[in-house]
């Protein structure tokens, strides 16, 4: 199924053709209405008549984090106030958010991009769907609220937290859809099951974003809660989610690429990666005119795909993505995506799929601590079980990792449950 | 014949044993015996109760990870050498020992063994034959 199949299946040929007018405009346009885009551009010496061909785009400087921080709060809109009709901002880790602005125009787009990715992912009209992101500055929860309105599902914006009547309607109205991180899709399952009520939903699909998730965890959310779960992205310094999603192959996330544009870049040395490489994720937003982003770092990991898809959508594929270069670890010297260290971990049934990663640094050598819960009581009989599990655990990861960790074994129910992105990484390194 | 004990994964954190144990007593459950085994980081506590069942089911309310298994309690003269045949028996007839801990009985001689064994009905059978009394459940909770 399509929203909008002739755009969905265009050529190659033809999307580029597309992206190119479109980022000579907003090129343009940056120029024109953005003080901040018409120093950098004139500083860098391009001008739209510069921009040639698509692979001239090398020649526009990247947009980072820190160059919305430092234009805060309004500072990158193209527009008047009295033409943006919507603020939202994602949580600051430190200090400021990040503030997005939405003409009605964008906020049409961004409605069309997710409706787009919903019904990839196999949603209709018939479906009643539970939106447990949180509602409010977050992205998440209205981005996918206007698509699936606008494609005619029934939306139940329950938002996250109070997860006992989350099962309960969810039970109640038979919600076939579930919208929400992955790491409170599981927490959901695990209270539904408490509750004794798994059967009793009628769960068909999961719409799941706003944080990475592994194959393995995905596989245990489905197992849990008998649904197919997909993947979208995005970010809200882009749009919010609808920038990405999975079709029903799951064979990467197509990128609306008549909104966007997507490079791969090696996040050390800034260059443009050849097609098909793994590296940072740079998106330029072609359409948006609130707040428009030109080559902005994404410092998520992926690699792209341009080969036309089995579903017939001809939108090239980005990976699920590895990880972020920011939540990347660095354990003595050896680069660790806490997505490695999940997908270990899910092959044991004899654990609870949920986890914590504790770094701390002792006589200058960084430690990596995994902790998990156990879940098996089988293994409460003999205590070289346990001891095995442990060395079991441990010989995966320093298979895969290349370093040795530190496993421990807690109790159940320990670790933090998150109703929305889950916080994994406890990083003590720098603390006293 | 059998006897249920339970296990339960504590990790070594201050406060895990007194929070078991606190929550046992408020549900009027009485601990006849016990046995700690621990590593570095975590330990199985095992405990043999009143009310098994019952300690089961708050236990597990409470997001421990338990579990039941049915033990040997046997009576042996509490005197040198009473363990010692004991194990005797049990080595004769081919059976070995996982783990075990004892308590001595307020009343009489008598001390109590638990027995962890890889075939407990063999087990039973090689003391039974030897003269070593198996205590009921009851039995051993009215020690």
């Amino acid at each position: 199924m399509f929203f909008q199949k002739d755009i969905e299946t265009m050529s190659r040929s033809e999307i580029e053709r597309i992206q190119l007018e479109r980022l000579k405009k907003m090129v343009k346009y940056c120029m024109d209405n953005i003080p901040f885009y018409n120093k950098r551009l004139t500083e860098a010496g391009v001008t739209d008549d510069k921009i040639k061909c698509l692979d001239d785009i090398k020649y526009i400087p990247y947009t980072t984090k820190a160059d919305i921080r430092d234009n805060y709060p309004f500072g990158l809109f193209g527009q008047p106030m009295k033409n943006i009709v919507r603020i939202h901002a994602s949580s600051g880790t430190t200090g400021k958010p990040t503030v997005v602005g939405y003409t009605q125009k964008d906020l049409d787009m961004w409605s069309d991009c997710m409706a787009r990715l919903v019904v990839a992912a196999g949603a209709s009209s018939d479906d009643i769907v539970q939106i447990a992101f949180g509602y409010g500055l977050f992205t998440g929860a209205l981005g996918l609220h206007y698509g699936l309105e606008k494609i005619g599902a029934t939306v139940v914006p329950t938002s996250s937290g109070n997860t006992e009547k989350q099962i309960m309607l969810m039970q109640d109205f038979q919600t076939t859809a579930l919208v929400s991180t992955p790491s409170y899709a599981q927490y959901i399952g695990e209270m539904a099951r408490e509750m004794g009520v798994l059967d009793k939903l009628n769960l068909k699909l999961g719409l799941f974003g706003s944080e990475g998730c592994t194959e393995e965890m995905r596989a245990q959310i489905e197992k849990t809660l008998g649904l197919f779960a997909t993947d979208n992205y995005g970010m809200s310094e882009l749009m919010g989610p609808g920038v990405s999603g999975e079709c029903r192959e799951r064979a990467g996330l197509h990128i609306n690429e008549d909104h966007f544009i997507a490079e791969i870049i090696d996040p050390e040395t800034g260059e443009v990666l050849p097609k098909g490489e793994t590296g940072e994720l740079v998106i330029t937003t072609l359409s948006k005119e609130s707040m428009p982003m030109l080559r902005y770092r994404t410092k998520d990991i992926t690699r792209i795909n341009y080969e036309p898809c089995e579903c017939g959508r001809t939108f090239a594929r980005m990976d699920k993505t590895k990880g972020r270069t920011d939540d990347m670890l660095k354990i003595r010297g050896v680069n660790v995506f806490p997505s490695q260290v999940e997908s270990v971990l899910m092959a044991f049934d004899e654990i609870a799929p949920h986890y914590q990663l504790v770094v701390t640094r002792k006589d200058f050598a960084d430690r990596l601590e995994v902790k998990v819960e156990l879940a098996d009581d089988g293994l409460l009989e003999n205590f070289a079980n346990l001891e095995d599990l442990q060395k079991r655990i441990h010989h995966n990861l320093k298979t895969v990792l290349g370093i040795d960790t530190k496993v421990s074994l807690v109790e159940h129910k320990s670790l933090e449950r998150f109703q929305g992105k889950a916080k994994r990484i406890i990083d003590l390194r720098n603390e006293k | 014949m059998f006897i249920k004990q339970i296990s339960i994964f504590v990790e070594n954190k201050p406060g895990r044993l007194s929070a078991v144990t606190k929550l046992l007593g408020e549900n009027d459950i009485d601990i006849r015996a016990l046995s700690v085994a621990d590593t570095k980081d975590f330990g199985i506590l095992r405990i043999i109760v009143n009310k098994p069942d019952k300690a089961c089911e708050v236990l597990k309310k409470d997001d421990c990870t338990v579990s039941l298994t049915n033990v040997i309690a046997i009576g042996i003269n509490d005197k040198p050498g009473g363990l010692a045949s004991a194990m005797e028996c049990l080595y004769a007839a081919n059976i070995s020992v996982e783990y075990m801990y004892a308590f001595i009985s307020k009343s009489d001689s008598l001390a109590a063994v638990i027995l962890r064994v890889d075939n407990n009905d063999k087990a039973a059978e090689a003391l039974k034959e030897n003269g070593f009394k198996i205590l009921t459940s009851q039995e051993v909770y009215d020690i």
